[in-house]
């Protein structure tokens, strides 16, 4: 596993160059049409079906999700679903990001973060650290509990 | 009974710790109360009106004898001596200090106990059938399935900022004794003519503005999907949940608005999806936690007679005791319903006596009910007069059980800053006015429930007769429902006519009593009686 990196301003379990290509809208991505199909960064709000970006994982290499308000908690929907569809590109959460939540989101599938209130790296560390244990299968890659309890030969 | 393992073990301690830091950095100001409340929330800690409010939860109401002492400790070290069981089948302390909150944690972690997601909008503690492991009627016992449910709902990363608060509840007896189709989800656990065990879904029920009863959403996920229809069900729910309206985002107004069809649609889309990821926990995992509910202990072949000479015990017996599914054993119910008393407290030294007696006659084991009671589950006939003479003398032995004077009453206006009136006071008067128990059962069976808002926390929609406090131009006001029922024929009661004051609440209540009385029929209850001649004859004698 890569280590928490802080690079850009952004805080990243990831080695490979941040992306800094602008984020344009889900809209704007999926409309082959009026929109930007080029584009390599997206950028998911609440209301948004994450959905709509499964035919095209393969072109993204940043998922911005937004949260206007920590306590609107879709963006972790949004996030697992991308994951379990097999993008392996920048998830970054933006937004009301703020320390207590970061260890969930690493458990759906985040691997950057941009809070609007700067977070240490350090402070963010510890909260990545959080949990010795978790008891879901998500899309971290961590074992649960259960699979601990009942290792396979 | 479940025990914790190392890993267990670790997850609360873990909470403990964290909890601590942000109490820490609450007091030391680096935390903003706005960015303190959800977090707080998610330790059961609530400000009220005049202290903290500190729930504890008692995962599927089930507890040992040992963590019932600790909560009576509990009582007396961080509150003024008083416990108060809920309708979720938790304790609540009324009079906690933050920065004492932490050490509390910790005492409870040291009895396998937490106060984990009884608050804030994620998966509350699950509820259960409080029989369960214990019921003759029972298909199966639901108790591993919900700590199955507890391990996965706990810190599940992808459902912690819900549009709302989410209440789980789950049986495996035909009666429903949880009122599980008033929750968000109720499991109920069902065998198929092949004799396999599944899971019954209802999805969207609830109290609270708009009391919806939950449609069946899925008639029979194999037991070892059951989490993954679960993480399916609130997948669709935190992504499509009403998040504009906080009246409007529990999940019955989804399921409502969409329509059951369509929810059970994108439900299934979504469970096909989940079930190619290995999110479910081993069939071994389910047969570790059922080797903790296996047999408590039984004996065989004990006496079956229990000697009713003394008639106060006989009365306790008639109203108290239920039938076991293991020969020689019954049920004991401890009502908390005193007549004057205040529904669902007891005093630490009380706390501590029900542990003693769980250790010495119930197998270790005591159970929350969501009516405010607790209960012996397993007491062999032989010491039930043993057990009711120490409860009689500590004021246990009140043989009340689901008469008139068993009340459910939310906390209301001396304690909940969103109530409109006061519960407790009324649940004290309507309790004195009916205190004469040869009256109460005659009466028979008749279960009241009081809220002090529009809330619900007391269940008012689902009391045969309901009470709902309201505000009348600044002044405290009841309303009256009838005909509801949380049991499996789940009905909802509906308003009769004008709210009263106090006194004129209580002096409904009596006069609905009294037609009852003049109109039932043979083995009619009151809401029997209700359902058969309407509400007009009732009308007639309160408001004529
Ligand atoms: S029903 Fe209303 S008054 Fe009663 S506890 Fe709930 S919110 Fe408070």
């Amino acid at each position: 596993m890569v280590d928490l990196v802080f690079a850009d301003n952004v805080l990243r379990f990831r080695d490979d160059d941040v992306v800094s290509d602008p984020a344009v809208t889900v809209d704007a991505f999926v409309d082959a049409v009026s929109g930007q199909p080029n584009a390599s960064a997206v950028r998911v709000e609440p209301g948004d079906d994450a959905r709509a970006l499964l035919p095209h994982l393969d072109r993204l290499a940043l998922v911005e999700v937004n949260f206007p308000a920590y306590t609107d908690g879709r963006g972790y929907s949004a996030a697992r679903i991308l994951r379990e569809h097999g993008y392996t590109g920048e998830l970054r959460a933006v937004g009301d990001v703020l320390i207590d939540q970061l260890s969930h989101m690493r458990r759906c599938g985040f691997d950057a973060f941009v809070p609007a209130l700067p977070i240490s790296a350090d402070a963010a560390a510890k909260a990545f650290a959080t949990w010795p244990e978790v008891y879901q299968k998500t899309v971290d890659g961590r074992t649960p509990i259960w699979a601990r309890r009942h290792p396979v030969a | 009974m479940y025990q914790y393992d190392n890993y267990d073990q670790a997850m609360v301690d873990a909470r403990v710790d964290e909890f601590r830091d942000q109490v820490k950095r609450r007091l030391a100001g680096e935390l903003s109360e706005d960015h303190f409340r959800p977090l707080r929330l998610k330790n059961g800690l609530y400000l009220q009106l005049h202290a903290y409010m500190l729930r504890v939860a008692i995962p599927y109401g089930t507890l040992n004898s040992r963590q019932m002492r600790a909560l009576g400790d509990i009582a007396d070290k961080y509150d003024r001596g008083y416990g108060h069981f809920t309708t979720r089948q938790n304790i609540q302390y009324n009079w906690i200090k933050l920065d004492e909150a932490p050490d509390l944690l910790a005492d409870l972690a040291a009895v396998e106990m937490h106060a984990i997601q009884t608050s804030g909008n994620c998966i509350r503690n699950t509820t259960a059938d409080h029989f369960a492991g214990a019921a003759a009627d029972e298909l199966v016992d639901p108790r591993p399935y919900a700590e199955l449910l507890r391990q996965w709902s706990t810190f599940h990363p992808e459902f912690d900022y819900l549009p709302r608060k989410f209440k789980v509840a789950i049986i495996g007896s035909e009666t429903d004794r949880a009122a599980m189709k008033l929750h968000d989800i109720g499991i109920q656990l069902v065998k198929n003519d092949a004799g396999e065990i599944g899971c019954r879904f209802y999805v969207g029920g609830g109290m609270g503005r708009t009391p919806m009863i939950a449609p069946v959403i899925a008639d029979f996920v194999p037991p070892l999907q059951m989490i993954s229809y679960l993480e399916a069900a609130l997948r669709v729910y935190n992504r499509y949940g009403r998040r504009d309206n906080k009246y409007k985002a529990r999940i019955k107004i989804l399921v409502h608005e969409i329509g059951a069809d369509e929810y059970r649609r994108q439900v299934d889309a979504e469970f096909a999806h989940i079930l190619t990821l290995g999110l479910e926990p081993p069939p071994a995992e389910l047969e570790r936690i059922k080797g903790y509910f296996a047999n408590p202990g039984f004996e065989a072949d004990l006496p079956d007679n229990v000697d009713l000479s003394d008639p106060d015990f006989a009365l306790w017996v008639d109203q108290n005791v239920h039938a076991h599914k293991q020969p020689g054993y019954a049920i004991v119910t401890i009502s908390l319903k005193p007549a004057g008393g205040i529904p669902g407290d007891a005093s630490a030294d009380q706390i501590r006596l029900m542990a003693d007696l769980a250790r010495d006659f119930a197998l270790d084991e005591l159970r929350v009910t969501h009516a405010q009671n607790i209960v012996l589950p397993h007491v062999k006939k032989a010491d039930l007069y043993t057990v009711w003479q120490k409860l009689d003398a500590a004021g246990l032995a009140n043989a009340n059980l689901d008469l008139i004077s068993d009340i459910i009453a939310c906390p209301g206006l001396d304690y909940c800053s969103l109530a409109n009136a006061r519960s407790i006071p009324l649940a004290q008067k309507i309790s004195e006015r009916f205190a004469d128990i040869g009256r109460q059962r005659e009466i028979g069976e008749l279960k009241l429930k009081i809220s002090g808002c529009i809330n619900a926390c007391g269940h008012h929609h689902a009391g045969h007769i309901g009470i709902l406090g309201v505000d009348r131009k600044g002044t405290e006001n009841y309303q009256l429902l009838f005909g509801g029922s949380e049991a499996a024929d789940t009905s909802l009661g509906t308003i009769i006519g004008p709210g009263f004051n106090e006194d004129g609440i209580v002096d409904a209540v009596e006069k609905a009593t009294d037609v009852y009385l003049a109109q039932r029929e043979d083995g009619e209850r009151f809401l029997d009686t209700y359902r058969r001649i309407g509400v007009a004859p009732f009308k007639e004698a309160i408001y004529g």
